[in-house]
């Protein structure tokens, strides 16, 4: 037992850590996109996970099924606030289906499913990749996306939107369906 | 040993060694247990000796016309006067096993607090306090009418004494309901002068200790409170059990808080009459095996010295905070200066590094921290931050462990790009 003034980092972890926080990521976590209040949202979700504190209010303007804005609000690590700004370039000016085609190939990147990391459409949310060897943290990654999926499901029931009325969410379970930690692969021994 | 670790009071090698948990590697690092304020780990001697009850003296307790129970019996009502020494406390009788803190400050709060609360009641507690001594007296303040108030709290994290005075010269306060160390920045409390303070206008005391039996010696009868609780499992004990010290005469004016076994002394259909204190408060099979593993816990701390553990504590936290303020620019420490009365705990932000980023990279050099509000939303709203991250030394912690946490937190700067 002694004082170590420098430690030599594995090179797994080493690879590991600079896999997650990748430039790209801390370049949207410090000058996130699409990041202050958008005028005249047709809806606004609010999404907060209690435990950790993040949150995120998500604002879209929606009309004839495209998105044709997005801002965002919130404050979080850089894993999530880096998701949800990246998010928001994935999906302004898209179709709400296509939005919706976009969540489920990232969910499908957070759950390290086969071929996921490859997926093309994903374009810079690729760079999450490394987010599904944390089961911890994939909650962080998937903050945006929940508020995302919250704001078009109230869209489908009120496609006009209920304007200035902002839907405030909880983010409440441990992991996303799907993610079972004591299944989740690399748990496994 | 190193020429560094030998002011210690504590023999670090010696004690190391006797927490089984800290001899293992995480990600290819040696553990470095840095959340104890979470919980702290167990010493083998506790391990053991819950062990051993099980496997030698396991029966229900009270009553029991057999050899075993009545020796299942006497260890745990044993457990119950070890705790009343460790307190300071002058009667075993005054010692109350609950499940934890946050249970035993629920007991009070429901059954002295409904049973005495009225509308325009005052209770006092802390903008600083965990949310276990915040939100039992909220609820029995909807519940009775009576009103909650706070103490402020100073810009290096103190408590306003001054405001404490003036919220009790407003009158009507009935219990004042303070931590003893704050979890989230490690104030220590002067606990004695709120104590005369709150006596001085005929109101109650009651102190979360969760954070103060764990570190340092207490005495309630010079404390001059009213309620003293702490939980096991953050002062080298088990998980699952909890105390409640309490002045007798005034557990004994308390209704029971559960009904059930255990509590009883006769009981009809209609009604019945309740054991004499501490069990009126302890409804139910008990959790024995965790009672006497707090009993060996305790044994262990007073082993070891509640004021050697406290120097140790002080002189680590002291160094901790002279070491980050030096290594790094960026760092911005919360709590009292070094120097100010506090405990282990040191919670920081480093530059715009959020603290759960903080968290999952010290995780991969073996460094255990916790990062978020740590149960004080008031707190966190009143520093003006969302999120801390928060090491806590404690006794089998030391300056090796400060290294490590250092290096980490380069290792931090640079995947960031700082």
């Amino acid at each position: 037992m002694g004082c170590t003034a420098r430690r030599n980092f594995s090179e797994s972890d080493r690879h590991m850590l600079e896999s997650i926080f990748r430039e790209i990521i801390l370049e949207h976590y410090r000058k996130p996109r699409n990041k202050g209040v958008l005028e005249n949202p047709t809806v606004t979700v609010s999404m907060r996970n209690p435990m950790c504190g993040d949150e995120i209010d998500l604002m879209l303007a929606i009309e004839d099924g495209q998105i044709q804005a997005v801002g965002f609000t919130g404050q979080g690590c850089s894993i999530s606030q880096a998701s949800v700004s990246m998010m928001t370039q994935g999906v302004s000016g898209r179709s709400v289906d296509e939005a919706l085609d976009l969540e489920k190939r990232f969910v499908a990147l957070m759950r390290d499913d086969e071929g996921a990391s490859d997926d093309r459409k994903l374009g810079d949310l690729s760079a999450l990749q490394g987010v599904a060897k944390l089961p911890v943290r994939i909650k962080c990654a998937l903050l945006g996306w929940n508020a995302l999926d919250e704001a078009i499901k109230a869209h489908k029931k009120s496609p006009t939107g209920a304007m200035g009325e902002k839907l405030e969410f909880e983010d409440l379970t441990e992991l996303p369906a799907g993610f079972d930690p004591t299944t989740h692969k690399d748990d496994l021994p | 040993m190193p020429a560094e670790l030998a002011e210690s009071p504590l023999n670090m090698a010696v004690v190391r060694a006797e927490f089984p948990i800290l001899d293992q590697q995480v990600h290819g690092h040696r553990l470095v247990y840095l959340d104890s304020a979470a919980s702290s780990q167990r010493p083998a001697v506790v391990i053991r000796t819950i062990a051993e009850y099980y496997a030698k003296d396991h029966a229900n307790v009270h009553r029991g016309a057999y050899e075993l129970s009545v020796r299942a019996t006497r260890r745990y009502e044993a457990a119950r006067g070890k705790v009343a020494r460790f307190l300071g406390a002058g009667r075993a009788d005054e010692v109350v096993f609950t499940r934890s803190t946050t249970e035993s400050i629920n007991l009070v709060s429901m059954a002295w607090g409904r049973a005495n609360l009225r509308p325009g009641d005052v209770v006092v507690v802390t903008e600083m306090e965990h949310h276990s001594n915040l939100v039992p007296w909220q609820m029995v303040c909807e519940m009775t009418g009576a009103e909650i108030r706070a103490i402020k709290v100073t810009d290096d994290q103190c408590l306003d004494l001054d405001h404490l005075d003036a919220l009790l010269s407003e009158g009507n306060v009935r219990l004042v309901a303070t931590g003893h160390v704050s979890n989230a920045v490690g104030t220590i409390h002067p606990v004695e002068e709120i104590a005369r303070r709150a006596h001085g206008v005929g109101a109650l005391y009651l102190i979360d200790g969760a954070q103060g039996a764990p570190q340092l010696p207490i005495d309630v009868r010079a404390i001059d409170c009213d309620f003293y609780t702490f939980s096991g499992h953050k002062a080298c004990g088990p998980t699952g059990i909890g105390v409640l010290w309490g002045r007798r005469e005034l557990l004994e004016s308390m209704p029971p808080y559960q009904g059930g076994g255990e509590m009883i002394e006769e009981v009809r259909i209609e009604r019945s009459t309740y054991a004499p204190v501490p069990h009126k408060f302890e409804a139910g099979t008990p959790n024995i095996a965790g009672a006497i593993g707090l009993g060996a816990a305790v044994d262990f701390l007073q082993s070891l010295g509640l004021e050697t553990i406290h120097a140790h504590e002080k002189r680590i936290a002291r160094l901790v905070l002279e070491r980050l303020a030096d290594e790094f620019k960026s760092i911005t420490l919360y709590g009292p200066a070094p120097g100010v009365a506090r405990g282990g705990v040191v919670s920081f932000t480093l530059a715009d590094i959020h603290p759960h980023d903080l968290a999952t990279i010290l995780d991969h050099e073996g460094v255990a921290i916790r990062a978020g509000h740590h149960c004080c939303q008031p707190l966190m709203r009143r520093l003006g931050v969302a999120a801390t991250a928060r090491a806590s030394f404690y006794l089998y912690n030391a300056e090796d462990d400060l290294e490590v946490l250092v290096s980490g937190l380069h290792r931090a700067q640079e995947l960031f790009g700082i």
